[in-house]
């Protein structure tokens, strides 16, 4: 049984994160194996998700924790931590 | 998240320094059988909607949603495409186009790309964050990437014409 390329497109995204069924895996694999055209789209598509995930390290704007600490000890001096019921 | 959410650096940092504060009020509500980051992820995620439904960005979004998920996405058709992510990502041109295509998908898949691909939740904790089920997660992020792919492939293979393409993982 072979499958055409715009099937295979919709299985990109489970296969990328191995979530297709072994029998849907072994028709995608089986179709790669001869089509350079899906190759490359699955190839392509692999990168840029590794590439986004790449993404999500990136510096604090300049002065980001200072100002953060000043709103937490704002919060904590207006609120009061209250004793638990259960401690003691 | 916040920043790819609000566009901008000090909105995000607006909706980041809120999350933040939101989450030290309701420390109480943090439950343990989830991860401490994706309940923060969630705690972020309903601040940065808040904001956007605020200034109506995402009521007019939601009416390009609707017509973008009928449609068909067709991968452009690229033979070859074959970078290597680390070596790419040290260019600053690459990590803006990367940024540009992120912020300009709509509100339903930027949400699901940024929490599976750029925060690294599972399906299922990507569900749970955007009290979908996991196959509709799946089906949005499955459109997230392709949208993506026909963004980005053709933009990122020409940031290098000369260079020798071959398959990293």
């Amino acid at each position: 049984m072979f499958i055409e390329c715009k099937h295979v497109w919709a299985y990109i995204s489970d296969y990328l994160d191995d979530s297709l069924s072994p029998e849907t895996k072994d028709l995608v694999q089986r179709h790669l194996e001869h089509c350079e055209i899906c190759s490359a789209i699955l190839d392509s598509t692999r990168n840029i998700v590794v590439l986004t995930a790449d993404d999500q390290v990136f510096e604090l704007p300049l002065g980001f924790s200072e100002r953060l600490h000043a709103r937490v000890s704002e919060e904590i001096r207006s609120k009061p931590v209250q004793p638990r019921e259960d401690a003691g | 998240m916040a920043l790819s959410f609000m566009k901008n650096e000090s909105d995000a940092e607006d909706v980041a320094q809120e999350a933040f504060l939101k989450a030290f009020r309701k420390l109480a509500d943090f439950r343990r059988s989830a991860k401490f980051s994706t309940w923060l992820i969630s705690v972020t995620l309903k601040e940065a909607r808040g904001r956007l439904r605020r200034r109506g960005i995402v009521r007019m979004e939601s009416l390009d949603e609707s017509a973008a998920e009928s449609g068909h996405i067709s991968p452009p058709l690229l033979r070859d495409w074959r970078e290597v992510p680390s070596e790419a990502l040290e260019r600053q041109e690459v990590r803006q186009t990367l940024q540009d295509a992120i912020a300009n998908l709509s509100p339903l898949y930027r949400e699901v790309l940024l929490l599976r691909d750029v925060e690294g939740l599972s399906i299922e904790e990507t569900a749970t964050t955007l009290a979908v089920t996991a196959g509709t997660a799946k089906v949005r992020l499955h459109r997230a990437r392709m949208m993506m792919q026909k963004e980005l492939a053709p933009k990122l293979k020409n940031t290098s014409p000369r260079r020798r393409w071959f398959q990293c993982l």
